[in-house]
């Protein structure tokens, strides 16, 4: 069973926000979609100044045998990428909640980290899949 | 039973097996309402003693007649080993390498294909083909429009110079995506993309610029200036260009200050048969930055567990089979075993080979020239810079002159009446190494008694009703 | 080692390019190139023994059973080649006048003939150049279709969840989009989730009938009245004609637009990746919409049929009249199978697929629709021997190699885990079916009792298993030359 950090936030669709307490977060995926797609070969991230919807696909992250869409859990602006996956996607599968982040989004309504689901919820979503 | 090996012992011991009366029985999930009784309308089977004597009878028919048109078929030399070896059964029956480690010589040689390919056109990357040239610049279209980030309008600078069959075909393609053609007129005097034309675009928002290199006239673009241009104003620049020209043509990876982004063209020369248009292929090649826009398979080079070199179909996540709706392309089964003739063709000639081969047709169309252009009333048609085809105005209706030429077991050149009717009597010849001295001299005489029979006009300039 | 290791800069071995060197310097220096293209130099021996080396390390139909799923990789007819091939047809140029193409033209109208008979369509084009161009064409007539009856609503496309990928790209290439949907346990498409998904939004459904789940739908004409009665129609994906030849009609079935692929059910060889060719068939109310050029007679005499008189026409898709030569060899398959041929090619295929099917039971396998009967193709899913011995499909498929067989088609359709797709062909006698029913049950023993072997698999080819990892982390596409 991957893990699940308790500090962090969760969407159903796999991906994981970090509230920086500065109206922003950073987005990643978790473990569990990391292993479910395997050896990451590639990411694409949004560019900074781009403006994301909460639910609209904003990233793909591709493997050799599937490539997946990444959802924007929160609405608001791109403030950063991580410039490190261009060369090393690896870096996702080795640390998925850390240094495998994709981006930072200034919250244009920080309302919507209420909507998101804590490590428990997501946990149970995890499972329930599995199944 | 033709190509059917079974015996009735083992069909019934098969049946047996399924625990079937007959083999009618394992069609018996079909609704019983939608069975077929009979095939009236198709013949009865013919052994192949018959088919043969019907297809010789009707490839006779057709002739063989001394080809000078060009129009975006090419008939060159094909070196005899290249059919033998590419029709081999290990080459001509296998299928897509989705086993990598039972494909390695389809793998291998389309590795060799794409480096080919990027040492011609001065690109990147190559992939493994796509259908034929249109198709391949229908979809460098819409590869530009999905790989230029900075452009939001879907609209692509089309010029008249680009082939009239392929402007058609891309149309039929992107239309159904938004995507806008503006069309480009060409200088009638030069028959090149008017650049006066080009600055009243300047600053407006487009995907791409097709620059088509020699143009559908045979004619040379100043493809520099007209990269530059595109790059100047946000655009990314698409290289329509010919194979065999490029051997001596300076490579669209080169034009301009920072080359061409995408480049794509007919690879038919390089090998193809004429084959009444098809089997040919598309090539499609561009810039490192644009390669996960582009469309097709594409192969790569790795290791396998020992350490040993391989290659593998790579940068799969791409394609309709993984990427379903969000595909860069639909694009499945391509044209193998058409880029394993290329490959052969160009291995066997080597870059002296393709040079030589290249200049040839350049100095035969010269050659056509001055042979035509010497019966009076026929002329040239923008005087410039050409590669191995040429516009010549006739002095009598092109379509007749055409046919009569045909009636004689000559293929005169390509009427552009229908597509360019500002240009009157206008068709496009060409003269590949193929053609001799002596078949352009029985074409020139040709031409000669043909359009004094049409009514001798003396007027080069008569417009076309 | 690549031909261009081979390659000596000057060499010049070459006997095939003009004698000599015509001059060019009347081209303008702006125009040239200043470096010569870095293709190989090497002599016709060289290139020769390379390349006849390179297609010894390929599998292929003439040397090893290939029963890829969807694929159709049956015998590939000797005579379908060499009569293409005669120089009247090999050098006819595309725009060579009618005058000139009696003979090429005939052979084009009476496959268009014969090709409209066997699928029970109204009219044929044949210009798409694969199948997923034929599909292209199918969903731009639809669109065609609807747009003239001012009808521009449909902005839905519905598909299966089985469906090849090619049919969701397509129809967002055709400016559509895709709603999935399911399965039903029995592997027939679900008719009450599809009930209540078809509405005034519905463009067409794109069916595979007998479906990539190697079955029949049984239901397919309530499926047909379901879309119809929605104003939807239906576009038939041919990838599984085999199955049917001559024994149902997709236009019987209801079916209003067609592709074939002719590379599967009509013999064209697979080349390693094509040249295929995809027709379209249509129902009376799509004809105005096919793509052109195609071919009519008129007394005795061939004509094309283009834009000019088709206004209507979804227009031209590739520069010429498509795949010529791959027309040419199903023309001359086609002729050689005549009436009594067709029936049988579903026949047999369907009778080796059910054999085989129930061999692979007999020793072992687990069907993924037991209680169905199998068309040309079945699937077996190897989830049991993946979750007991750690063996997946890839590692069975790759030990195969070692035993001398292609694998099947491997993880698709997408909906049924670890499965193989396995389609033998009409053209595979029982003793090659038995030999290779051998090999799987002597595999799954291998994989009971050693799995490491199999995972380790192939250990016979030319490579081991590649680092597919690598190669698309690392992209090396193309070589270049060492600088020095």
């Amino acid at each position: 069973m991957s893990n699940v950090p308790n500090d962090l936030k969760y969407a159903k669709s796999h991906e994981w926000v970090r509230d920086e307490e500065d109206g922003t977060v950073v987005i990643g995926i978790t473990e569990h979609a990391q292993e479910l797609l395997g050896d990451l070969v590639f990411v694409e991230l949004p560019e900074v100044g781009d403006t994301v919807d909460a639910g609209s696909e904003c990233a793909v992250v591709e493997s050799v045998k599937a490539a997946s869409d990444v959802y924007s859990p929160v609405s608001g602006e791109v403030i950063a990428v991580n410039e490190v996956l261009a060369d090393a996607p690896e870096t996702v599968n080795q640390d998925a909640f850390g240094d495998g982040w994709l981006f930072q989004v200034k919250l244009s309504d920080p309302a919507q980290l209420e909507d998101l689901l804590d490590a428990e919820a997501y946990t149970d979503i995890m499972e329930s899949e599995e199944h | 039973m033709p190509f059917i090996p079974h015996t009735e012992d083992e069909v019934q011991e098969m049946l047996a097996a399924i625990g079937a009366a007959s083999i009618d029985e394992l069609f018996d999930e079909i609704p019983d309402s939608l069975k077929l009784s009979q095939l009236d309308a198709i013949p009865t089977a013919l052994s192949e003693m018959e088919i043969t004597h019907l297809m010789a009878k009707r490839a006779q028919q057709d002739g063989e007649p001394t080809c000078f048109i060009g129009a975006g078929a090419y008939d060159h030399h094909i070196p005899a080993a290249v059919w033998q070896l590419t029709t081999r059964g290990e080459f001509y029956t296998a299928y897509t390498p989705y086993q990598a480690e039972a494909s390695q010589g389809t793998l291998q040689l389309l590795y060799e294909f794409q480096s080919m390919m990027v040492a011609l056109t001065g690109m990147d990357v190559s992939n493994a083909s796509l259908y034929d040239g249109a198709s391949a610049l229908a979809e460098a279209v819409l590869m530009s429009v999905r790989a230029n980030r900075k452009s939001k309008s879907k609209r692509v600078l089309m010029p008249r110079t680009v082939h009239p069959a392929y402007r058609r075909v891309v149309r039929n393609i992107v239309k159904n995506q938004q995507i806008e053609l503006v069309e480009l007129p060409f200088d009638p005097q030069t028959g090149v993309t008017d650049p006066a034309c080009l600055a009243q675009y300047a600053g407006e928002d487009f995907a791409a610029l097709v620059i088509p290199q020699p143009n559908f006239f045979g004619v040379m673009e100043d493809v520099d200036a007209l990269t530059d241009w595109a790059h100047e104003n946000g655009t990314l620049a698409i290289g329509v260009v010919n194979p065999i020209a490029l051997a001596l043509l300076k490579p669209p990876g080169l034009w301009g200050e920072a080359g061409a982004d995408i480049c794509c063209g007919e690879g038919q020369p390089l090998g193809a048969p004429l084959a009444s248009g098809g089997p040919y292929f598309g090539f499609l090649c561009c810039k490192q930055a644009q390669v996960r826009q582009m469309p097709g398979r594409i192969i790569g080079r790795t290791l396998d567990l020992d350490g040993k070199v391989g290659y593998t179909l790579t940068l799969q996540a791409r394609e309709q089979h993984i990427r379903r709706s969000k595909a860069t392309s639909n694009i499945c089964t391509n044209q193998g075993l058409m880029v394993t003739a290329a490959t052969i063709h160009m291995a066997l000639l080597g870059t002296e080979g393709l040079e030589r081969a290249a200049a040839a047709s350049y100095q035969n169309t010269q050659k056509l020239v001055d042979a035509l252009t010497a019966v009076p009333g026929v002329e040239v048609l923008f005087d410039q810079p050409a590669f191995h085809e040429r516009v010549l105005r006739l002095p009598a209706p092109a379509k007749g002159v055409l046919r009569s030429l045909a009636a004689h077991n000559v293929l005169g050149g390509f009427d552009l009446s229908g597509d360019y009717p500002e240009l009157g009597d206008a068709i496009l010849v060409c003269a590949t190494e193929k053609r001799t001295d002596e078949e352009i001299e029985t074409y020139a005489q040709k031409l000669e008694r043909v359009i004094q029979l049409q009514g001798g006009v003396t007027c080069g300039l008569v417009p076309k009703e | 080692m690549l031909i261009f290791e081979q390659s000596k800069p000057g060499r010049k071995a070459t006997a095939q390019a003009p004698l000599n060197r015509a001059d060019v310097s009347a081209i303008p220096e702006q125009f040239r190139r200043k470096q010569s293209a870095a293709l190989p130099e090497v002599s016709e021996m060289q290139a020769v023994r390379h390349y006849t080396r390179l297609s010894r390390k390929n599998f292929s139909i003439d040397t090893q059973f290939y029963p890829l799923g969807s694929c159709t990789m049956k015998y590939n007819p000797r005579a379908c080649n060499s009569l293409a091939s005669l120089p009247g047809l090999v050098s006819r140029h595309p725009q060579a006048p009618a005058s000139h193409s009696q003979g090429f033209m005939a052979c084009l109208f009476e496959l268009q003939e014969m090709l409209r008979e066997v699928t029970g369509m109204k009219a044929v084009s044949l210009s798409p150049a694969a199948g997923a161009q034929g599909e292209f064409a199918g969903v731009a007539m639809i669109r065609a279709y609807h747009d003239a009856r001012g009808d521009t609503a449909r902005c839905e496309i519905l598909a299966p969840d089985a469906a090849h990928g090619t049919n969701p790209a397509t129809a967002v290439m055709c400016g559509y989009k895709v709603r999935e949907i399911p399965t039903g346990p029995d592997g027939d498409v679900d008719l009450e989730a599809l009930k209540a998904v078809v509405g005034p939004q519905t463009a067409g459904i794109m069916l595979t009938n007998p479906s990539t789940l190697g079955v029949f739908d049984r239901k397919i004409e309530a499926i047909a009245k379901t879309v119809h009665e929605a104003g939807g129609l239906l576009y038939y994906d041919g990838a599984n004609l085999n199955a049917i030849l001559g024994k149902v009609r997709p236009g019987t079935m209801g079916f209003d637009v067609i592709h074939m692929n002719l590379h599967k059910t009509f013999s064209t060889p697979h080349g390693g990746g094509g040249p295929g060719a995809g027709p379209v068939g249509v129902s009376e109310r799509l004809i105005p919409y096919l793509p052109v050029p195609m071919v009519a007679k008129d007394g005795d005499e061939y004509q094309w049929i283009t834009e000019n008189e088709r206004p209507e026409s979804i227009g031209r898709l590739t520069a010429f009249a498509g795949n010529a030569g791959v027309l040419l060899r199903a023309y001359i398959y086609a002729r050689m199978l005549g009436r009594e041929g067709m029936p049988r090619v579903a026949e047999y295929s369907t009778l080796n697929a059910n054999y085989m099917l129930k061999q692979l039971q007999s020793v072992g396998f687990q069907a993924a629709y037991p209680q169905r009967r199998a068309t040309h193709e079945f699937i077996i899913t190897l989830k049991k021997q993946a979750k007991e011995l750690g063996v997946n499909t890839m590692d069975f498929a790759k030990r195969l190699l070692d035993y001398g067989f292609h694998a099947p088609t491997t993880y698709f359709p997408l909906l049924v885990p670890e499965c193989l797709l396995i389609e033998p062909t009409e053209t595979e006698d029982k003793a090659t079916l038995d030999d290779f029913i051998d090999a799987m049950r002597s595999i799954l023993e291998e994989a009971t009792v050693d799995p490491e072997l199999v995972k380790g698999a192939p250990y016979t080819l030319p490579v081991k298993r590649l680092d597919d990892v690598k190669a698309a982390r690392e992209l090396d596409l193309a070589w270049m030359p060492v600088v020095e």
